[in-house]
């Protein structure tokens, strides 16, 4: 009924605190438990503890999909290599995460002497925090998003910003060759790579005329002719390929794995961190793996949006909800395995090479792109 | 632009310096201005070992020079001391004696291949390669019971003969390598980022590498056509049909497909000795109470005597071991042990040009070239 109120549009909801305000309205509880706020002058305190409530099925979820996605990391990595990947720690190693987690706590958590301090300790906070709230404005499904921001898509790339600042915090403060190198580089590489994935993302937002990331996700619901979904991707395959490429640049994943490059730099910025502390930079490359392909989704793949669903009868109407959530999980999952498989298949490139590709290349294709896009929309092709 | 110096210290412990090598870089940024290798961290005084022991048990610490292909080293020894003794050798010793050091030729290539990938940020390719190697040391194992340090070939002939079950499981391994070559090339060689990052990268001449002492793979890869087995063949390679693989580019990449086309002419090899091998079971003139001092009958044991005396006098041989020219300079003065042993390693003679391959160029270009060179520091330091 709740469900099929939503989908027959009937019951819009902008984001997730709606919702939860309607279920507990359905289920007749929430008057009661605003009365009590009420009687004591605190509803504002209601309304915190609904979001507060939020933030923290979020903060769970990305744990769960962080761990998720480390395990799955190495079996796809196992996959591919002609082995098995961990075996031993519950059904098909699926706990490997938790272990891996107990240990990184039980480890000695130590500052290099001449490091400091305060740098190198807040440094995995700086990266941790910005990659939660890339989340915010991420729309998982039909009225399951945080809070829709009109600038939502300005907003992500805003947050993704602050990471490089926080790689060059504890590359520095690691007072390590090393690490320092592998900030630098990093640093080099984030900055020349925002560029062509902010200009690929601007072709997009030309063709909805909205920064809001439910917004984007609703234009391209549909299909074209009955059975090509409107999806951005076929509008701007282009765009798609340089914000993809980008995006991995972006995540610092092999071939653009030169924060860390291993083989070179040891392991890059956070060579001297260890114990929780190298667990949080740990769980932000994961956080970002997993919020950066949602936005691949979200900007060209249709987000959650299912193209063929309004041919599906009505009785089965219920799940649909449901299924935009698994529709949009799917989908970025799809592009998580894209990057696993890529980081097994190709060697790492060199610094100039990178730097030479981002500006010589991949800038020039997506202004050329943008400006193609703008084109057509003036001349009312699109 | 000038900009400060920095000295980095790479290694003896780095995830990519193939053991305990170590470069002292004054870098320009990420230029390398000037590279000095730093040599001695697994050094164990194998040469004045040599002069401490007898003949025989001189021979397991070779095993320990280049422990990835280490047949060729017992071989390299095992032929000076002969030559110095002037001991017979019957023909079915020599077939296993190849075979075991063609098919340790491909273990070292796949590894030298494999490593390089590694080193350039894709592990797949050593993964395949170890699961290969794996076979091949396999039957290793079914020939001497050892995998990597084997002990097996003696002065006169090999320990053992071949056990029932070999030819039929090397025939499968030569059957299924083929196929796996084609793999690694489509996995490697068909990849642009490989190709960027090893074309016109360290290029040596060919006269300097001459002058550098270079040998092997290396050597031709930069267009000197110079293989020992053809141009002062040794054991039974005047009867085989093989090609020298050359290439004339002198680059990283020309060294890497030297190497794989050095794999299928092993293979190549090792078809024609299972084909030719004599069916008589004598491997070893001491196996029939013969002397091989003498060739009378003795009453030592059936095995050969463990403390002889060769004529005084000296004798430089020398092989083509997977990663060059393996020489060894043994001087007797008529005792049971050498009075001294020289061992001109091909590793360390390779290792020499580094400073002049990588001046100017990056960090991983290092890395790569390097890794060209195929070194195991067992050899460079004896």
């Amino acid at each position: 009924m709740l469900f099929l109120a939503m989908w027959t549009g009937d019951i819009m909801f902008e984001n997730t605190y709606e919702l939860i305000v309607f279920i507990l309205n359905f289920i007749g509880i929430y008057d009661p438990i605003y009365n009590v706020f009420e009687m004591f002058g605190l509803e504002y305190l209601l309304r915190i503890i609904i979001v507060l409530a939020e933030i923290a099925a979020l903060f769970v979820f990305i744990l769960l999909t962080v761990m998720f996605l480390t395990w799955m990391e190495r079996k796809v990595v196992a996959m591919v290599q002609a082995r098995y990947g961990p075996m031993v720690t519950g059904p098909r190693g699926l706990l490997q995460p938790v272990m891996d987690g107990v240990k990184l706590i039980g480890k000695e958590d130590i500052i290099p002497a001449k490091a400091d301090r305060w740098v190198f300790t807040l440094a995995p906070f700086l990266i941790f925090i910005p990659a939660l709230l890339v989340f915010i404005p991420l729309p998982f499904g039909e009225s399951l998003i945080i809070s829709d921001l009109n600038v939502g898509l300005l907003y992500i790339i805003a947050i993704s910003a602050i990471s490089p600042i926080a790689i060059l915090m504890a590359g520095w403060a690691s007072n390590n060759k090393y690490s320092l190198m592998g900030a630098i580089r990093a640093v080099a590489q984030d900055i020349s790579y925002t560029i062509p994935l902010a200009l690929a993302a601007i072709s997009v937002v030309l063709l909805t005329g909205s920064l809001s990331t439910v917004d984007i996700v609703t234009a391209q619901s549909g299909t074209w002719f009955g059975f090509i979904p409107k999806w951005f991707i076929f509008l701007q395959p282009l765009g798609f390929i340089l914000f993809l490429i980008a995006s991995i640049a972006e995540m610092g994943r092999i071939p653009f794995d030169f924060q860390e490059s291993e083989s070179e730099l040891v392991a890059g910025f956070f060579t001297e961190y260890s114990g929780m502390k190298f667990a949080m930079f740990f769980l932000a490359e994961y956080a970002h793996l997993f919020s950066v392909s949602a936005i691949v989704v979200t900007l060209f793949l249709g987000g959650w949006s299912v193209p063929f669903l309004s041919s599906i009868p009505a009785t089965f109407a219920v799940l649909i909800p449901i299924i935009s959530l698994a529709a949009f999980v799917i989908k970025t999952y799809v592009i998580i395995f894209f990057a696993m498989w890529l980081r097994d298949t190709v060697p790492r490139m060199r610094i100039d090479q990178l730097l030479n590709i981002g500006w010589k290349i991949m800038i020039p294709l997506a202004l050329l792109n943008l400006l193609a896009t703008a084109i057509l929309l003036t001349a009312g092709v699109f | 632009m000038e900009s400060d110096e920095l000295f980095i210290n790479m290694g003896p412990v780095h995830p990519s310096t193939h053991g305990v090598a170590r470069f002292k870089l004054r870098m320009d940024g990420e230029s390398i201005k000037e590279c000095t290798p730093v040599i001695g961290y697994l050094h164990r005084g194998t040469e004045k070992i040599g002069e401490m022991k007898t003949y025989l048990q001189f021979i397991p610490y070779t095993d320990r020079l280049d422990y990835i292909a280490a047949f060729p080293n017992n071989y390299a020894y095992v032929k000076a001391v002969e030559e110095l003794a002037g001991i017979e050798v019957p023909l079915r010793a020599e077939y296993i004696r190849v075979l075991t050091m063609e098919l340790n030729r491909i273990v070292n290539h796949i590894v030298s291949i494999g490593s390089l990938l590694m080193d350039l940020g894709a592990a797949t390719m050593i993964m395949w390669g170890f699961r290969e190697r794996e076979n091949a040391l396999q039957l290793f194992e079914m020939l001497c019971g050892a995998r990597m340090t084997f002990n097996y070939i003696k002065p006169g002939g090999v320990r053992e003969d071949i056990p029932d079950g070999f030819i039929p499981k090397l025939n499968e391994f030569i059957k299924d390598m083929e196929k796996r070559i084609v793999d690694y090339e489509q996995l490697i060689n068909g990849n642009e980022i490989f190709h960027m990052r090893m074309k016109n990268i360290g290029v040596i001449s060919g006269k300097d590498a001459v002058n550098y002492g270079w040998t092997g793979p290396t050597l031709r890869g930069s267009g000197v056509d110079y293989d020992l087995r053809k141009y002062e063949p040794y054991s039974i390679y005047p009867d085989l049909d093989f090609k020298v693989c050359v290439r004339k580019e002198g680059d990283s990449y020309a060294r890497f497909i030297v190497r794989m086309d050095e794999m299928k002419e092993s293979l190549h090899i090792l078809r024609q000795v299972v084909d030719n091998m004599p069916a008589t079971k004598l491997i070893s003139m001491a196996e029939y109470g013969i002397s091989p001092m003498t060739g009378t009958p003795t009453a030592v044991s059936t095995y050969f005597p463990r403390i002889f005396t060769p004529p005084a006098g000296e004798v430089y041989s020398r092989i083509e071991a997977p990663k060059g020219e393996l020489g060894f300079y043994v001087v007797s003065d008529g005792t049971t042990k050498p009075y001294r042993v020289k061992i001109r390693s091909p590793s360390f003679c390779n290792l020499t040009a580094i400073p002049s391959l990588v001046k100017g160029l990056k960090i991983g270009d290092l890395i790569a070239a390097f890794g060209t060179i195929d070194v195991v520091l067992g050899d460079v330091d004896r």
